[in-house]
This record gives structure tokens, C-alpha cells and sequence, in this order.
């Protein structure tokens, strides 16, 4: 990507904000990391650290009442959607302040003011629902878009076939986005399917598919926004595959090594989204090396206050067991 | 039950609740197959389509899956839904949605999100459709929590609790009975709600208590009057909704008369006839005066030949039969 391009493409403010969102993804996992090992944290957590140029370059094109969808790889979208970093640490805690009041955790965490509609714990299982809420956001005419994430693991569903297609028939205002990270949990996406396009199955559904690097945030930003404008102006959706990786194993506690290669890993590695937008920053002289830093501090100290927030944060009483199952 | 209104039959009683809930409410969405000009397998939807055309009543492809989960999200984004998996058999396509999203969102996002769905389904043993169209799971559904479940006997209860179905934050399963579908009674043209967790008690007596859901509390009120003359009391209870349970007019029933009998079309293990007797053992065992029976289909497929289905479910006859075989056991001693 040449410095030329980059400049016609993006304001250096608008890239800075991107990598700050980038960074704010890969410090928040990083954190989880280290207290999940340390054993702070309960349950299950599966992490997003490598895949960040997906939601922030999805995300940074929605308004709040746009609608996102996520998966059980989902803290990234809900940071990326503009759920503060403080409730969505307090919920993997487990505590009452929380998204969920500590009713969720990782798969299963809510912010609706945000216009997060949910991870979930079930792969295939929000395809459905986000194409509903896009019904719903096309009855009501209101302008609303819904974006849905998955996996590569999930388009082998028929949760991805039925939903699609009726997204398709209905033209509703939703945007499906596979993030490709080539294994589903231990299942290598070409061991699990004779046509690894994922773009091109749109196709099937009578959509357009369109394939970009998950690594570039701008690539994908400008990707998403295409789409993101074509349903909002009531064009119907379409299907966008994100190539990307996770560097970790598919939940913590996985080495993620026993079916992927270290050099493979390794290779993916140099293809990085938040040093490719640091990068492009301080090549394109957007930001110089002392702005970077500052940006960084700045991220530093947002991760450091959530931590403190939840920890800090109470449990949920205990009585309160039986509130909202209805 | 009121006297006042005109006979229609079961079908057209749940059209008549449609109606008028989606004239007062122009966000409800109907979503299934064939319920559009077709009207619905069932005739459950006859006339809709005409009055709110392709937006409100959305024919789908075969895809309960996707179109239960559709109706789901709907739901949750603010519109409320009615998803008709016709055939209560076709919502386990659907299930993971049904069981795993819809009713468990309200809880999982703290009460944020409400998911206001009715999903709509005709169960039962009707004319020897066999093992794939027969099934009769509520129990399944009432053991999910998070789920409301609806078992309507009778045209007056359809309509009076399909209305409460529709204004109810969600999710809940509206459960018919195939065989139901031309069974008439008196129903009042206007405005009625049934609660939900009110217990009906459909004729009253004093030696024991029958409690039976849908299509069997046409065969405990037939047994009952079959009993009646031969100088046997039976109280007919039936609960309506079983989620949530009217516990304490059953359980009252159960201690004024000593006697319980549950008729249930499902099989007897784990059933909801297995909790209506866990229910007595807790709240009535010191007024029991003899052990309480439950009359469950035998736990076999629907099977197709008339003469095997007929042995597998519930009769008029065998509920007779058992309730002779309780009265003669003695009472118990204090």
C-alpha cells in the first residue's frame, strides 16, 4: 500500500482515531489474557487479537442505533460498536456492573443502548437473528442497519443458508461479515469445504460477495461503508469476507498449535493491523513517532481504569438469582 | 366460560384473536408457511392476508430454522412476531433458536432485551398422521425456563389467551391441538383477556380431581360424565397455561377431594403429568387419600394403523377404568 494511496484514502485524524480503536482491541484481549490466566476470571474466553481491523473497520462506519450481531469471539465488536471498555471488562468479571449484571459473560453479553445486540455462544445462531432485526429496522423504515459477524465455521451452517437467503428474498437491511480466520475452532476451512470462497457463495443467494484483506483496516472500512450505504439506502445486503487469523488459540487454553503451524502464525503475524495502521501513520507522516506514544498512553490508561472498575466493582447479589428470566 | 356470543369453532377463534390484535397493534408480524393467501394449512390464518397483505403476513420458504430465528431477532429489535412452525413437529428444526435465544435473552441480557415472539404450533395425534406430525413435547418447553406455555382446549380459551400471547413481553409458545381445530363453543365477539396462570375449572365435583391439558380435558369432562352416572364426582381442572401453573386452584382442588388423575398426551416419563404428581406429594400429601394416578399415552411413536394409535393414547374408557380402580382402593387411614 503505497503512501499516496493512503493519503487519498483517509485523513491522517480519521486513521489515528482507527489505530487508537485497533489498539484499545489489542491491549483490552491482552488484559484479558493476563487475568484469565492468573485465574481472576471465570468461564470461558475466546479471543480476538490479530482479527481487530474487522470490527473497527465495520464498526467505525455505523451510527449507535445501527444494530451489531456477534459471535463468541465478540469482545472486539462490542468495543468496536462503542461499548465502554469498563462494563464489557465488568461482565467477563462476572459483576453486577456489567453489560449483563454478570447474567452473560463472554457469549453472552447484551448492551442494546449501544446498539450491541449480543455475542453468543451458539456459532451460526445470530445469522437469524441479526436478518430479523433487519426486518424489523425495514418495517419501521427508520434508516437502520444491522451488521452480523461470524466465522468461516459458520457458513457451513444451515443457520448461514436459511438466513441468507431470506435476507436476500426480503432485501433487508443487513450486512453479513465472515471473518475468515481459516480454522473453525481445530477445523481448517479447506479440510471442511470444497469451495473456500466464502465471497463467492453469495452467488447462491443472488447478493454481492466481496472479498477484502481483514488485516487493512482501510481496506475494509471502505468495503464495509459500500455496503453498509447500499442497505441503509435500502439495496439489500451483502456478504463481505474478511481474510484474517487469530493469533491465539481458538479459546484461551488452546495453544492453537496441535492443527496450525508456527510459521504460519508467524507469517500472519507480519501482516499485523495495528502495526500496518501505525505504520501507515507515521510513514505517511499522518502522525509522528511522540503523537503515536501519547496515543498509546492514552489507550494504556482506558484498559487500566476498566480494570480497576471491575475489579473494584460488586458481585450481584446473590438473591437476585431469579430476576429477568422473564 | 360466557354465555354470551356466537358458536364458531377453534380454527377461527385464533383468527379472530389475530384480527383484532394486529388492528391495535400495527407492529405485529406474522411469519410462516403458508399462512399468506393460503390461509394456513389449518385455516389458522383464513382472511389475513386480504386485510394486511405481504409486510404483516410473510409466507417463507421451508425453513424453520432461519424463519423461527428471523422472527426471534424481529423480536428483540422491537417488532413483535408470531413465527408458525404449523406442525408443533417443525419447531425442532428450529429449536437451538426457540430454546438457546429466545428464551433465554431476557435473562442473559439482564431484562434489557425482551424478545416478544408467540411461537405458534399445532400438536397431537390427529387421523393417523404418524410418527412425524403427531408429536405432543410441551413438557419439553415447559422444562425451559424463560418460556411461557400456552395449551388452549377450547375456541373461548384460544382466543383469550392468544390476545394475552400477543401482548405479553415473550417469548411464548401458543401450543393448538391438530384435532382441536373444529371443536366449537360460545365465543364472545368482544374484547376478552385470559391471564395467563389462571387455572380453569371446567365442571366442579367433590370425589376426585381430574386435571387434564388440550384435547384431553374433552375426554376427562366425557369420562367425567360417564362417571356421574354412577354416582362418582369428578372435578375437571385444566390449567390452561402450564408455564406459568395456576398451582394453588389445583392444588385446592386436590385437597378438597383426596383424588388426583392426571391426563396427559405425552408419554409418562418426565412429564408434565409427572410434575402435576411431584406437585401433589409437596402441597397435599397429608389430604391424599390415595396414590395419585396419571394416565399418559404409552411411550411409543405415533404409530400410523388406527387400531395402534388408539391403544397408544389416552381414552374415555381408560381414564373410566382408573378412576374405578382408585375409588375401590380403600381410603387411606389417618
Amino acid at each position: 500500500m503505497s503512501e499516496r494511496l493512503v493519503t487519498e484514502r483517509i485523513s491522517p485524524e480519521l486513521l489515528l482515531t482507527y489505530y487508537k480503536k485497533l489498539l484499545e482491541l489489542r491491549l483490552f484481549e491482552v488484559k484479558v489474557q493476563e487475568l484469565y490466566r492468573n485465574g481472576r476470571l471465570p468461564g470461558f474466553v475466546h479471543l480476538y487479537v490479530g482479527e481487530e481491523a474487522v470490527a473497527v473497520g465495520v464498526c467505525s462506519n455505523l451510527e449507535t442505533p445501527d444494530l451489531v450481531f456477534s459471535t463468541h469471539r465478540g469482545h472486539g465488536h462490542a468495543l468496536a460498536k462503542g461499548v465502554p471498555t469498563r462494563i464489557v471488562l465488568a461482565e467477563l468479571w462476572g459483576k453486577a456492573t456489567g453489560s449483563s449484571g454478570g447474567r452473560g459473560g463472554s457469549m453472552h453479553m447484551y448492551a442494546p443502548e449501544y446498539g450491541f445486540m449480543g455475542t453468543n455462544g451458539i456459532v451460526g445462531a445470530p445469522i437469524p437473528l441479526a436478518t430479523g432485526a433487519a426486518l424489523s429496522a425495514k418495517l419501521r423504515k427508520n434508516h437502520q442497519v444491522v451488521v452480523c459477524f461470524f466465522g468461516d465455521g459458520a457458513v457451513n451452517s444451515g443457520s448461514f443458508h436459511e438466513a441468507v437467503n431470506m435476507g436476500a428474498v426480503w432485501n433487508l437491511p443487513v450486512v453479513y461479515v465472515c471473518e475468515n480466520n481459516l480454522y473453525a475452532t481445530e477445523m481448517a476451512f479447506l479440510r471442511a469445504t470444497k469451495n473456500t470462497s466464502v465471497a463467492s457463495r453469495a452467488a447462491a443467494y443472488g447478493l454481492p460477495g466481496v472479498e477484502v484483506d481483514g488485516q487493512d483496516v482501510i481496506a475494509v472500512h471502505e468495503v464495509a461503508s459500500q455496503a453498509i450505504h447500499r442497505a441503509r439506502e435500502d439495496g439489500g445486503p451483502t456478504l463481505i469476507e474478511c481474510k484474517t487469523y487469530r493469533y491465539v488459540g481458538h479459546h484461551e487454553g488452546d495453544p492453537g498449535t496441535d492443527y496450525r503451524t508456527r510459521d504460519e502464525v508467524q507469517q500472519w503475524k507480519q501482516k499485523d493491523p495495528v502495526k500496518i495502521a501505525r505504520k501507515l501513520l507515521l510513514d505517511s507522516g499522518g502522525s509522528n513517532e511522540s503523537q503515536l506514544q501519547a496515543a498509546d498512553q492514552e489507550v494504556e490508561r482506558l484498559i487500566d481504569d476498566a480494570v480497576e472498575f471491575a475489579e473494584k466493582s460488586p458481585e450481584p447479589a446473590a438473591d437476585s438469582v431469579n430476576d429477568h428470566v422473564f | 366460560m360466557s354465555e354470551q356470543g356466537r358458536v364458531i369453532n377453534y380454527g377461527d377463534a385464533g383468527v379472530e384473536a389475530l384480527r383484532d390484535e394486529m388492528r391495535r397493534d400495527p407492529s405485529i408480524v406474522y411469519i410462516g408457511q403458508g399462512i399468506g393467501p393460503r390461509g394456513g394449512n389449518f385455516r389458522q390464518t383464513r382472511g389475513l392476508w386480504k386485510e394486511f397483505g405481504d409486510d404483516r403476513l410473510r409466507d417463507t420458504g421451508i425453513c424453520e430454522l432461519g424463519a423461527t430465528g428471523v422472527a426471534i431477532g424481529a423480536a428483540m429489535a422491537g417488532t413483535r412476531t408470531v413465527i408458525d412452525e404449523v406442525f408443533l413437529d417443525f419447531a425442532l428444526e428450529a429449536i437451538t433458536q426457540i430454546v438457546q435465544q429466545a428464551a433465554n435473552i431476557s435473562y442473559m441480557s439482564n431484562g434489557k432485551i425482551k424478545a416478544p415472539v408467540v411461537i405458534r404450533g399445532a400438536m397431537g395425534a390427529v387421523r393417523n398422521a404418524g410418527a412425524h406430525h403427531s408429536h405432543t413435547f410441551y413438557n419439553w418447553f415447559a422444562n425451559t425456563p424463560g418460556l411461557k406455555v400456552v395449551l388452549p382446549s377450547n375456541p373461548y380459551d384460544l382466543k383469550g389467551l392468544f390476545k394475552t400471547a400477543l401482548r405479553d413481553p415473550g417469548p411464548v409458545a401458543l401450543i393448538e391441538h391438530k384435532s382441536l381445530y373444529n371443536a366449537k363453543c360460545v365465543v364472545p365477539e368482544e374484547e376478552y383477556l385470559i391471564p395467563f396462570g389462571e387455572a380453569r375449572i371446567v365442571r366442579e365435583g367433590k370425589d376426585l380431581t381430574l386435571v387434564a391439558m388440550s384435547r384431553m380435558v374433552d375426554l376427562a369432562t366425557k369420562a367425567a360424565a360417564v362417571l356421574e352416572q354412577e354416582g362418582v364426582s369428578a372435578e375437571v381442572i385444566d390449567p390452561r397455561t402450564i408455564v406459568p401453573l395456576d398451582r394453588q386452584r389445583i392444588t385446592d382442588s386436590i385437597k378438597k377431594t383426596g383424588r388426583l388423575v392426571v391426563i396427559d398426551e405425552s408419554p409418562s416419563s418426565c412429564s408434565f403429568a409427572a410434575e402435576l404428581l411431584a406437585i401433589a406429594a409437596e402441597d397435599c400429601f397429608d389430604e391424599l387419600q390415595v396414590p395419585p394416578q396419571r394416565i399418559n399415552s404409552l411411550p411409543v411413536p405415533n404409530p400410523f394403523s388406527p387400531v395402534l394409535e388408539n391403544q397408544m393414547i389416552p381414552s374415555v374408557e381408560r381414564i373410566v377404568g382408573e378412576v374405578h380402580k382408585m375409588m375401590k382402593s380403600s381410603r387411606r387411614k389417618a
